[in-house]
């Protein structure tokens, strides 16, 4: 790896990208014109995606180009059509909310303060797991793996640690998380299909 | 300050730019062109600290943005004209 930039860069990089976000942020919620907050939050999508790649978390930043930047842009839009895009003048006086959500705010603020800092090789995920994970036999030739089988690596079939440890440690996870996707998609075409004139649904 | 350095500060600085067009922008279609143009400052980014740091992986993603940032661009454009948004 040719490093033209420090860590340190990347960590300066990552601080203007999100006080970027900030700003992003304070004027979707303070703007009146809703079609302006639509399109200020793609911009927020957007740029925490670069965060996101910033941070080497590549699938995340897919996911959050795809459907933060893209997709919700496009549905909120649609919306928008339906419903008008002037904002309501909201009666004023909501203190106790305030109130709550500062409260809330500095508990998770403080909560975070006892994890391990971003990078930290002295942290539990560092020390325990991952050496675990790294000392099997993924990624290595299947040939050497059938000598020493773990029966936690396919037999050292899958050439990359991150791929074994999702399809196999994780797999029914995943599997789950694909039934659940799926049958959201089945549910939004129950709700969103046409009826025909005649009453009877396709 | 290394060149390296200071192209990835122009960027940063043409995307604060463009951002407060974003925020201030009159029309809809100033804020349209402001958010395909961070797009683009996203893209360039990715494209510049993937040189820098070696890692071709981040040239997939850009061309990834890109493609997302073309489409959402001409949805955007598509609901405003014909809805009537404005």
């Amino acid at each position: 790896m040719t490093d033209l930039l420090a860590q340190n860069d990347v960590f300066l990089i990552n601080i203007a990208l999100l006080a970027m976000v900030a700003i992003v942020a304070l004027g979707t919620v303070l703007t009146r014109n809703l079609l302006a907050s639509a399109m200020l939050l793609g911009v927020f999508g957007l740029l925490m995606a670069t965060v996101w790649t910033n941070m080497f978390a590549l699938d995340v930043s897919l996911t959050e180009a795809a459907i933060g930047a893209g997709i919700s842009t496009l549905l909120i839009l649609g919306t928008l059509s339906v419903t008008g895009i002037e904002e309501r003048r909201s009666p004023p006086g909501r203190l106790p909310a305030a109130i709550i959500v500062a409260v809330t705010g500095t508990l998770l603020i403080y909560g975070t303060l006892d994890m391990p800092h971003f990078g930290d090789r002295n942290a539990p995920v560092q020390s325990h797991l991952s050496p675990q994970y790294l000392s099997q036999q993924v990624g290595k030739a299947s040939a050497a793996a059938s000598e020493h089988p773990s029966g936690n690596d396919f037999g050292g079939e899958v050439p990359n640690a991150v791929t074994a440890i999702l399809a196999d440690y994780r797999g029914y996870d995943t599997l789950f998380e694909t039934t659940v996707v799926f049958a959201a998609g089945i549910s939004v075409l129950l709700l969103l299909r046409r009826e025909k004139p005649g009453g009877v649904s396709r | 300050m290394s060149p390296e350095q200071l192209a990835v500060v122009l960027v940063l600085a043409g995307a604060v730019l463009v951002l407060a067009r974003a925020l201030r922008g009159p029309s809809v279609y100033d804020r349209v062109l402001a958010v395909n143009a961070i797009g683009t400052k996203a893209v360039l980014l990715l494209v510049l600290l993937g040189f820098l740091q070696g890692r071709s992986g981040f040239l997939d993603i850009a061309i990834l943005y890109a493609l997302i940032n073309y489409v959402a661009t001409i949805g955007l454009l598509k609901l405003v004209t014909r809805r009537r948004l404005r």
